[in-house]
């Protein structure tokens, strides 16, 4: 029970803050409801078939291939591939996260990883189609290049910090996981 | 829509070939999904609630008014705040900021919600703890935010 508590202590302070809305704002809290409802909708669609993907990650990709293509002897065509890998028509960004786990887990480098995240999030082709036509070309490819240039810097940095103090608490859970 | 079909696509041939070549695998990796997806669930719950929170008090009026009202530095750290905090889908994010850019707010300022809004997200970092560890969530976001005010700087000196 306390575990359970433990476990949960996020969303139910969550729901402490809506229960104290509905009696303060009730208006606010009425919108807030529909949108926590409108995106329960989505995650309840989106979030099994990822989870079952990553679990076909985690069984089926072969590490040797992961390490070749995206470890950290992968270079420029590792971080390559990471953008494009990153940049195609998919979910939102939460789905990349379980993804992007299994990849780090088969031995991908964690500026390939960053790099992916990144495109998957800033960089996304139909994003950009709508980016386009509301603020034109001009401020589409300046956000776009740059936006490259800052996620390889931020994946190299973010690899060097993570090597000398890696998340032990991190590796220690995700151990069990394709056991 | 389109992003649940081409899920499912993907997710049949896989399960597909899965089958095809090992039931005994296929079984490991439903095994895997669930006991993830079951870890990963408070995490979930709380990025839910935290999203209607947010949303519901940040609605796209009231953001016009706190970004478009005044132009300067503290109207781009504005920007750079409320997309950290906010998840909205880009359908709505863009049409938002080119009426905000037409209506007088500064490039830099666009750049700084627009590059926060994708980068850095708050709502989703219990999950993304969850799946990819504190240290790398707290340093992806962190780092977020800098390259996207540096970004949103760039932009303003370039157009």
């Amino acid at each position: 029970m306390k575990n359970i508590l433990k476990r949960f202590k996020l969303p139910i302070g969550v729901a402490i803050v809506f229960i104290a809305l509905f009696i303060f704002a009730p208006e606010t809290a009425e919108r807030s409801s529909k949108v926590s409802w409108e995106y329960f909708l989505e995650m309840i669609f989106i979030l099994p078939p990822v989870f079952i993907l990553m679990g076909l990650m985690e069984v089926w990709l072969p590490k040797d291939n992961i390490q070749k293509w995206l470890g950290n002897d992968s270079g420029f065509r590792g971080g390559f591939l990471s953008l494009v890998l990153g940049t195609l028509p998919t979910g939102p960004l939460y789905v990349a996260f379980p993804l992007a786990a299994s990849l780090l887990h088969k031995g991908a480098s964690i500026t390939n990883v960053v790099i992916f995240l990144g495109a998957w999030a800033a960089l996304k082709i139909p994003q950009l189609m709508v980016e386009v036509k509301f603020l034109g070309w001009s401020f589409a490819i300046a956000r776009f290049v740059l936006t490259t240039v800052a996620l390889i810097m931020m994946g190299m940095f973010m690899k060097a910090v993570l090597r000398k103090h890696p998340d032990k608490k991190w590796l220690e859970n995700s151990k069990g996981l394709s056991d | 829509m389109a992003t649940i079909i081409s899920m499912y696509a993907i997710l049949a041939v896989g399960l597909i070939f899965s089958l095809v070549k090992s039931k005994e695998k296929t079984k490991k990796a439903c095994k895997v999904a669930l006991k993830s997806l079951l870890k990963t669930a408070p995490a979930l719950l709380a990025m839910l609630g935290i999203v209607g929170l947010i949303l519901g008090l940040l609605t796209p009026e009231k953001i016009a008014s706190l970004i478009g009202a005044e132009a300067g530095f503290f109207a781009t750290i504005t920007a750079a705040v409320i997309g950290s905090l906010t998840l909205i889908p880009s359908l709505v994010a863009f049409p938002l900021a080119g009426s905000l850019l037409r209506s007088g707010a500064t490039v830099m300022t666009i750049s700084a919600f627009i590059t926060t809004l994708v980068m850095v997200g708050v709502v989703t970092a219990p999950m993304e703890m969850k799946v990819l560890g504190k240290r790398f969530t707290l340093l992806r976001n962190g780092l977020g935010i800098i390259a996207a005010l540096l970004i949103a700087f760039l932009m303003g000196i370039i157009l």
